[in-house]
C-alpha cells in the first residue's frame, strides 16, 4: 500500500459536499425554468409552485457554504506567473501529454478558474436573484431592472452549471482526484505528477 | 381561470409543441372609444360583479382615480389624466382625459413569452389572452414581460391576475361585462375587423369635428392588441396616463426567450458530451505507483 498525503481536512470536504448537494438542487429547480422542456424537473421538487418557492433558499444556502468554503481555499487559488505558461500549454494536457506542463502547486489554472468563475458568478446570482424574489423583495426593485437581473442571474447559472461540468469531468479524468474530496487523501504519485510543488512544499523538501 | 375547452388555443406559454387549435375563431376585439367616455365606473363596477371580485376598500388620493391602480382584485381602472393645452386662439384649456386601462390582449402577449410555467399563459385563436391561474407558480415574469405594466401578483395565494376579457362569456356569444354596462357605447366588442372599421368612422368624426389628430390605437410593436382605443390626441398616446407611443416587449425578454436560452442548453449538453468524447478519446490522466519523481516517461496509454 502507498503512501497516502492529507489533501483537504474533513471540515472543507464536508462544506464542499454541502455547497455540492445545494448546488445539485439549486440548478435543478433552477433549470425548471430555464426551458420548457425542463419544467418536468419542477416534480422532483412538488410542483412548479414548491420549486419556484424553495429555489431562491436552496440558492443563498449554496452561497452561505461556498462563502466558507471560498475563505478556506482563495489564498491557494491566487493567480500566478506560472499559471498564464500552464494555461498557454493547456492543449497539450487535455491531448492527454502532460510531460512538459509547468509545475503545479496545490492548484493548477484551470482549478484556479473554476475557482474564481464560480465565485464570480455564485455573487451574480446571490445580487440578481434578491431583484425578483417572490414575494418579498422583487416589488422594490423598478420593472426594467427586474427584466435585466432575471436574464443576467440567468446567464450566470449557465457559465456556473458549465463550469461545473468542467469541475466533474476534470475530477473524473484525472484519476485518484475523486478521493481527495471524499477521504481526504491523494498517493503520493498523485501529488508528485499533477502537483509536483504542493507535493514538494508538504514534504519540505526542494 | 380554468382553460375553455371551446376556444382553441393559438399560444401556451413555456409549450413548445402544437397546442389544440383544429377550430378557428374570428379575431375579437374590444373597442374603447376614450372621446365618448364620462368616466362612470359602470365597466369598473361590472367586471367586479362578473368577476366575483371584491378590492379591499382604498383611500382617496385626491383624485377620481380608484383604485389607484390596477389590483389582483381590479382588472380595470378608469385612469384620469387632466392635460393643460392651448385652445382656439391660444387661450389656456384645460382637458380631461380619461382612459379605461387594463390588459391590451396584445398578439404577441410578452407575459406569455416571459412565463416558464407551461399553460399559465394562453393566447385562444380569438386573441383573447388569458391567466390559467391554477398553472401560475407565482415567479412574476408576466409583471417584467408585459409592455403594459398590467398584470398583479396576489398576495394571498402568489397567482397573478388580470383581465380575461371575460373569455368565459366570449366563449359562450356573449360580450364582455364591461361593454355590456357601458350606458355610452365607449365601449363595444365585436370581430377585430368591425371594430377598426367602427374606429375609422370614429376617427373620421373626431376630424370633422377639429382633432385633426385622432387615430385607432392598434399598436404594431406587439402584433396589434385585441383592446383598441380611440384616441381624439393619437399623435401622443402619452397623454392618456402614459399610454405607450410604442410598445415593444423588452428586449431583455424577447434575447432571453428567443435565442439564448436554447442556445445555453446546448452549451451545457455539449459540454456534458464533449467530457464524454474527450474520456473515450485521449483517456484518464493517471499517476501510477512505480513513477519516478522526475517524472521521465510518457503517460499516455
Amino acid at each position: 500500500m502507498q503512501r497516502l498525503i492529507q489533501r483537504y481536512p474533513d471540515s472543507t470536504r464536508v462544506n464542499h459536499w454541502i455547497v455540492a448537494l445545494l448546488f445539485l438542487c439549486a440548478a435543478l429547480s433552477g433549470l425548471a425554468f430555464f426551458h420548457p422542456s425542463l419544467f418536468f424537473v419542477s416534480a422532483l421538487f412538488g410542483g412548479g409552485p414548491w420549486a419556484r418557492i424553495l429555489h431562491p433558499f436552496l440558492g443563498v444556502l449554496m452561497v452561505l457554504g461556498f462563502a466558507v468554503l471560498f475563505a478556506q481555499v482563495w489564498r491557494e487559488n491566487l493567480w500566478t506567473k506560472l499559471d498564464n505558461e500552464w494555461l498557454r500549454r493547456s492543449g497539450q494536457l487535455i491531448s492527454g501529454h502532460e510531460d512538459g506542463m509547468p509545475p503545479v502547486a496545490k492548484y493548477n489554472a484551470g482549478q484556479k478558474l473554476v475557482f474564481w468563475v464560480s465565485a464570480i458568478c455564485l455573487l451574480v446570482l446571490l445580487v440578481t436573484g434578491f431583484v425578483f424574489w417572490r414575494p418579498w423583495f422583487a416589488d422594490a426593485f423598478p420593472v426594467p431592472l427586474r427584466r435585466a437581473a432575471v436574464v443576467l442571474h440567468a446567464t450566470a447559472a449557465t457559465i456556473l452549471i458549465l463550469s461545473v461540468i468542467v469541475h466533474i469531468y476534470a475530477a473524473i479524468w484525472v484519476k485518484g482526484s475523486v478521493r481527495a474530496m471524499t477521504r481526504g487523501t491523494v498517493s503520493e504519485a498523485w501529488a508528485r505528477r499533477h502537483h509536483p510543488l504542493w507535493y514538494r512544499q508538504i514534504n519540505g523538501d526542494r | 381561470m380554468p382553460s375553455l375547452q371551446s376556444l382553441d388555443i393559438a399560444a401556451r406559454s413555456a409549450t413548445t409543441a402544437p397546442s389544440p387549435g383544429v377550430r378557428r375563431l374570428p379575431e375579437v376585439a374590444k373597442l374603447i372609444d376614450v372621446t365618448s367616455c364620462i368616466g362612470c365606473k359602470a365597466c369598473q363596477v361590472a367586471c367586479m360583479q362578473w368577476n366575483d371580485l371584491r378590492d379591499e376598500v382604498g383611500v382617496t388620493r385626491g383624485v377620481y382615480d380608484n383604485p389607484a391602480d390596477l389590483t389582483p382584485a381590479s382588472w380595470t381602472v378608469m385612469r384620469f389624466s387632466e392635460v393643460e393645452s392651448t385652445g382656439e386662439g391660444g387661450a389656456p384649456k384645460l382637458e380631461w382625459l380619461i382612459r379605461k386601462d387594463g390588459c391590451m390582449h396584445c398578439s404577441d402577449p410578452g407575459c406569455l413569452r416571459a412565463c416558464p410555467a407551461p399553460g399559465a399563459i394562453v393566447k385562444y385563436s380569438n386573441g383573447i389572452v388569458d391567466f390559467i391561474s391554477e398553472n401560475c407558480i407565482g415567479c412574476g415574469n408576466c409583471v417584467t414581460g408585459c409592455p403594459f405594466n398590467v398584470p398583479r401578483i396576489s398576495k394571498k395565494d402568489n397567482k397573478a391576475y388580470k383581465c380575461s376579457l371575460c373569455a368565459d362569456r366570449v366563449a359562450v356569444g356573449m360580450e364582455p361585462a364591461c361593454i355590456k354596462a357601458c350606458p355610452t357605447g365607449a365601449l363595444q366588442f365585436g370581430s377585430k375587423e368591425d371594430m377598426l372599421e367602427y374606429g375609422a368612422q370614429r376617427v373620421a368624426e373626431l376630424n370633422e369635428r377639429g382633432f385633426t389628430k385622432a387615430a385607432v390605437y392598434d399598436p404594431q410593436g406587439v402584433g396589434g392588441t385585441h383592446v383598441v382605443y380611440v384616441l381624439q390626441h393619437g399623435d401622443n398616446p402619452s397623454l392618456y396616463h402614459g399610454l405607450p407611443a410604442d410598445p415593444h416587449i423588452s428586449s431583455w425578454v424577447s434575447l432571453w426567450k428567443g435565442v439564448a436560452k436554447p442556445l445555453a442548453l446546448v452549451a451545457m449538453v455539449g459540454a456534458a458530451a464533449a467530457g464524454l468524447l474527450h474520456y473515450i478519446k485521449v483517456g484518464p490522466l493517471e499517476a501510477t505507483d512505480d513513477e519516478e519523481p522526475a517524472r521521465e516517461h510518457d503517460e499516455t496509454v
